[in-house]
């Protein structure tokens, strides 16, 4: 289960802001999915290691130096919404 | 469908050898074709003077389209992922798995459409609309890869490549009547490959037959230095040749006979184990009691790696921005609410709620532990067994709008093809016949599912070119213009 409260918290976790017709929404679909996810929290995996990644990789490592050319600076910013002056240019963090 | 609209890669190929077809002709043949797209399976086509990043046709693959999914990065090209929030990006570099391609004298034909970043079982998370069954319009063609499966099914491309997170390959191409295959994570790079889940994610082909699917998997496939997790596979990939099956152990699992499968897709998944015992391979019984708790796990893990990996749209550094009158977070989050459809939203409320103080053990830690398990039930069946099968899907293509609503019922479509994700295993879909929808309707074809140990991708290809063959499926859509 999770509550209107919760959900309006987590979409400030991840920066959208829902509509209240969203966060109703949210609130009933996160719930019936929680739900069904919540059926592992009863299993015993104690002393089980868990898994981030299936390939058996570790520290993978290359020689020093670039395998790649970095992409000229305005090759990158030209799919910016606002390049300026060789930099992504963005609204103040501070409202005004 | 003309009869050059309906060769395969492979057979195309001996056709240009043998100077009886060129790759223009077939290029050209395709363009057209793709420019009577009824289907909505593009999102951008090559055009005569207008080929885009097409390639210059020279290598073994002869000048030979081919489609590519629209999460795949192609320098100058749209790329949208899908995705209102990347409409007008065009990348200013090629993703490896394209480049490979190109480099082998394939040419890019166009872009096709996919549920938003994959996410999705039935391509309707579109920001551009859905894409229709060949088979029958007012169906589903699976997902995420629906635009990848539906060109190649309905005679718009001669094959095509897509991505596999948790299914998007298989299932489509199991609703689409064609041959897709997952191979092992790590197999090929996911440099260029718009990220969804990144431990998951992995690219494959999309195919009217296996040996195209083995052809094509021998370009991807190999180590790239832009991708750290990339391996490739040892010795390379090569035609099948598999006459029969003997001598091979193929395991059902347990857990299958209590499953919920539409009677159709029952009947022809026993009757393709018969044909695996006419053709000399054995049946066993083997079990993965963790796979079922797959789903729970996947929509665990998939979202909040997703979470994390969508962070990166806020309007900054490519794709829209709105909102920039406000300030930063304003702009941040009016470009997120604006710009992500309601699935996207959904998976990353869900993977950040998974990933928050205080559910993180609970949710995230709990579900990799479960995945430890269900690579271990796999091992555990590979001790006894070469591969593992199972139905695809659950059912055969579902009509338009008929799961949007319900998150969950859509997700448990990938009921059967998320344990292999998990596990990092390959696992092909072959088509196996058809059967009537539960409820009634014209008959639809089903997929055969098997799954192979990591890395023992020519093993599996090799099996099921032998089981193509025995099947001998021939059965083709009515026709995607026609």
């Amino acid at each position: 289960m999770i509550d209107r409260e919760q959900v309006l918290h987590v979409a400030k976790l991840a920066r959208l802001r829902l509509s209240d017709e969203e966060v109703e929404r949210m609130v009933g679909e996160l719930s019936g999915i929680l739900d069904h996810v919540d059926r592992i929290g009863n299993l015993d995996l104690e002393g089980v290691e868990p898994t981030s990644h299936v390939v058996a990789l570790e520290n993978v490592l290359r020689p020093d130096g670039a395998p790649w050319q970095s992409l000229p600076r305005d090759t990158a910013l030209a799919p910016a919404p606002e390049p300026y002056e060789g930099a992504f240019r963005v609204p103040s963090p501070q409202a005004e | 469908m003309s009869e050059l609209l309906s060769l395969s890669g492979v057979e195309a190929l001996r056709q240009i050898d043998a100077g009886e077809l060129s790759g223009d002709e077939l290029f050209s043949a395709y363009v057209e074709a793709a420019a009577g797209d009824e289907l909505g399976a593009y999102l951008w086509r090559a055009e005569p003077g207008r080929p885009g990043c097409a390639g210059h046709g020279d290598g073994p693959l002869a000048g030979i389209p081919v489609a590519v999914k629209d999460i795949f990065c192609t320098e100058g090209v749209p790329t949208t992922a899908g995705s209102r929030i990347l409409e007008g990006y065009r990348p200013p570099y090629t993703a490896t798995a394209v480049q490979r391609l190109t480099d082998a004298g394939a040419r890019v034909l166009g872009k096709t459409n996919m549920d938003e970043f994959a996410m999705g079982s039935s391509n309707e998370n579109s920001a551009y609309g859905p894409v229709l069954n060949p088979w029958d319009r007012e169906r589903v063609p699976g997902g995420s890869s629906g635009g990848s499966a539906a060109v190649v099914a309905g005679g718009l491309a001669p094959w095509s490549i897509g991505t596999d997170t948790g299914g998007s390959i298989r299932q489509p191409a199991a609703f689409c009547g064609i041959v897709g295959l997952k191979p092992t994570y790590g197999a090929v790079s996911r440099y260029g490959m718009i990220a969804f889940a990144s431990s998951l994610d992995q690219c494959g082909p999309l195919t009217r037959t296996v040996s195209d699917a083995a052809l094509l998997l021998g370009i991807l496939q190999g180590r790239d230095p832009l991708d750290s997790t990339s391996v490739g596979i040892d010795g390379g990939i090569s035609l099948p040749d598999r006459e029969d099956l003997s001598g091979l152990r193929f395991g059902v699992p347990a857990e299958l006979a209590r499953d919920a499968v539409d009677s159709g897709v029952r009947t022809i998944f026993e009757q393709t184990l018969q044909k695996i015992e006419e053709l000399g391979g054995e049946i066993a019984e083997v079990s993965l009691p963790s796979a079922e708790h797959g789903i729970s796990a996947y929509y665990v893990i998939a979202p909040a790696e997703a979470s994390s990996n969508l962070a990166r749209y806020d309007g900054v550094r490519y794709g829209m921005r709105a909102g920039g009158d406000g300030d930063l977070i304003e702009m941040y989050e009016t470009t997120r609410s604006q710009g992500f459809g309601a699935e996207v939203k959904r998976r990353i409320m869900l993977g950040t709620y998974a990933l928050s103080s205080g559910y993180y053990e609970a949710y995230y830690g709990q579900a990799q532990k479960v995945r430890t398990r269900i690579a271990q039930d796999f091992s555990g069946a590979f001790e006894a067994v070469d591969f593992v099968v199972t139905p695809t899907a659950p059912s055969v293509a579902f009509k338009l709008g008929e799961k949007t609503d319900d998150p969950l019922a859509m997700y448990m479509n990938d009921f059967f093809t998320v344990p292999m994700s998990l596990a990092g295993i390959p696992a092909i879909s072959i088509p196996a016949g058809l059967a009537e929808p539960d409820g009634g309707g014209p008959r639809l074809p089903v997929g055969f599912q098997i799954a192979a140990p990591a890395f023992a991708e020519q093993r599996l290809l090799d099996a099921a070119y032998a089981l193509e063959r025995g099947i001998g499926f021939d059965a083709r859509p009515g026709g995607a213009n026609g």
